[in-house]
């Protein structure tokens, strides 16, 4: 199996209200990022749309659906429909979360939070190595946000990561704003959490905003990026170094033209980090 | 506590409010629990929200609310894909709304035309190359994304009402029961209200009835030349608006 190959560009994710621009201007990223779900269709304007792109920029596949966290393990038809979409697409990678979304049949659409047991990393290690096996390539997992602490748990996110990544071989998408929501939620020092992953297995950085709910943070990816993880994304990168960055906005979407701007602030900023480094 | 049963506690809070997770969760437990809680049921009510965008329209802000809300409460999502999130709705509004038949037209309408945006591609057959086919014999494949439904109420009208942000008509029984079919061609969804003449000939032309065994079911209920006329007309439609892609 094949390791991604590093790639330094700057990208958005490919969102309903821009399709236009992203077919009929030529829009300054170096690629885009694809819910995979909303293209594991039969047919119509989603595939038209998606191999017309293709032929404009690398695309990056990210999932929502895997549930590599699921004590009853994966779904082999979701499997088959991602691998036939990855075949199709040829992307730069696939990644989803490192999470469970359902159980027993159940899909509860959100990516829930996983306690972090050395059983629970046996099970999401097996589901990882089973979807690399299918998919024929490597994973890219990414760090959700959340909102509870388990009584089981036995180590730190990070910990539970490095050792996923040493035992399956799976690269990470390490997103900047749900290491600061989740950070705040549960007092941790994103310092620490930065610095306890394996640096050399981050492949894509994610970038966003979030919202003050009345007790806890919430990654709601409604607002443009905020300060606190802006400099956060800037000492990212001095962990990790220059990798793929990307801005994530799902709701009150606004103007491709403002994400753009938003995308120039992450330019300057790796820039400046750059030179100071 | 093992996984498995970790998370069947917190699906049964996610869905019932069942308490028991609690105790697996440090610290405050209720602040977490309830964003989980409300996100699960805020995203399906989007999702329907989306899917049936017509219907939304149609009853409005609360009343689409209160009977998402009452559908999400006894149907569990089970599918990898939001895309099959409300596949039982319109049965639903049928049972919620048996006063207001429009509502779950409506809602056939908005699902039917939501499955043919993304359903199979099929290339409708060329009229213009049909001069070597037996019609006596002739069998017709169908574009995968066709649907048919009777309806009662003027819900076609509606719908493209709204689609053109335009004030919708009252909603009204037709005199007579009528049907609309849904395909897409190319890469367009298309309705059309048409005759139950021609709902009965495309339903036995689905399961595999010979267009010439159509034609004779129509003949023996009427006469001969009128019959041919308007099986003739019927199969011009077909052809003209995409809905067959093979003829064997």
């Amino acid at each position: 199996m094949h390791s991604p190959k590093p790639f330094h560009g700057f990208g958005l994710g490919l969102r309903p209200p821009h399709y236009q621009d992203f077919l009929a201007r030529n829009v300054p990223v170096d690629f885009v990022e694809v819910i995979s779900e909303n293209f594991m269709v039969a047919g119509g304007r989603p595939l038209r749309i998606m191999d017309a792109v293709r032929e404009r920029f690398p695309v990056a596949m990210h999932g929502v659906s895997m549930s590599v966290g699921s004590a009853d393990g994966l779904r082999e038809d979701y499997l088959v429909r991602l691998k036939t979409l990855a075949d199709r697409v040829r992307p730069l990678w696939v990644s989803d979360h490192l999470c469970w979304t359902g159980v027993e049949g159940f899909n509860s659409h959100d990516l829930l939070p996983l306690p972090y047991t050395e059983e629970a990393l046996e099970i999401v290690c097996a589901n990882v190595l089973h979807a690399q096996d299918v998919l024929e390539r490597p994973l890219l997992l990414e760090n959700p946000s959340s909102y509870l602490v388990f009584a089981d748990d036995v180590m730190s996110e990070w910990e539970f990561i490095a050792e996923m990544c040493r035992r399956t071989g799976c690269f990470l998408l390490l997103d900047v704003n749900n290491i600061y929501v989740s950070g705040t939620n549960h007092g941790f020092d994103p310092m620490t959490y930065l610095a306890g992953i394996p640096a050399d297995r981050v492949r894509q950085i994610h970038l966003a905003g979030h919202s003050a709910g009345r007790d806890l943070l919430i990654d709601t990816h409604d607002h443009p990026v905020p300060a606190p993880v802006w400099n956060l994304y800037e000492a990212a990168l001095g962990r990790v170094g220059p990798v793929a960055t990307m801005i994530e906005r799902d709701d009150n979407i606004p103007l491709l033209d403002e994400l753009l701007a938003e995308l120039d602030i992450a330019r300057s900023r790796a820039t400046a980090w750059r030179g100071a480094a | 506590m093992s996984l498995f049963e970790l998370q069947r506690q917190l699906r049964d809070h996610l869905l019932s409010e069942e308490k028991a997770i609690a105790d697996r969760i440090r610290g405050e437990p209720q602040k977490g629990l309830a964003v989980y809680h409300h996100a699960y049921r805020a995203q399906l009510v989007d999702c329907l929200r989306d899917t049936y965008e017509k219907v939304a329209a149609w009853l409005g802000d609360d009343g689409f609310e209160t009977s998402a809300r009452r559908y999400i409460e006894t149907h569990p999502p089970r599918s990898w894909t939001l895309g099959d999130y409300g596949a039982n709705f319109v049965d639903a509004l049928a049972v919620l709304y048996p006063d207001d038949p429009e509502v779950a037209e409506l809602a056939w309408l908005d699902w039917a035309l939501r499955r043919a945006f993304d359903g199979a591609d099929a290339e409708p057959v060329d009229a213009a190359q049909l001069d070597d086919v037996d019609w006596d014999r002739a069998v017709f494949t169908f574009v995968p994304t066709l649907r048919l439904n009777a309806v009662v109420t003027n819900c076609a009208a509606l719908w493209s009402a709204m689609a053109e942000n335009q004030m919708p008509p009252l909603a009204e029984r037709l005199a007579e029961a009528a049907n609309i079919r849904v395909w897409r061609r190319d890469l367009t969804s298309h309705f059309k209200t048409i005759s139950p003449r021609e709902a009965r000939a495309l339903r036995l032309g689905v399961e595999g009835m010979s267009f010439g065994e159509i034609c004779q079911i129509a003949i023996d209920e009427t006469d001969e030349a009128q019959a041919v006329a308007a099986a003739s007309e019927l199969l011009g439609a077909w052809l003209s608006d995409g809905l067959v892609c093979r003829i064997r």
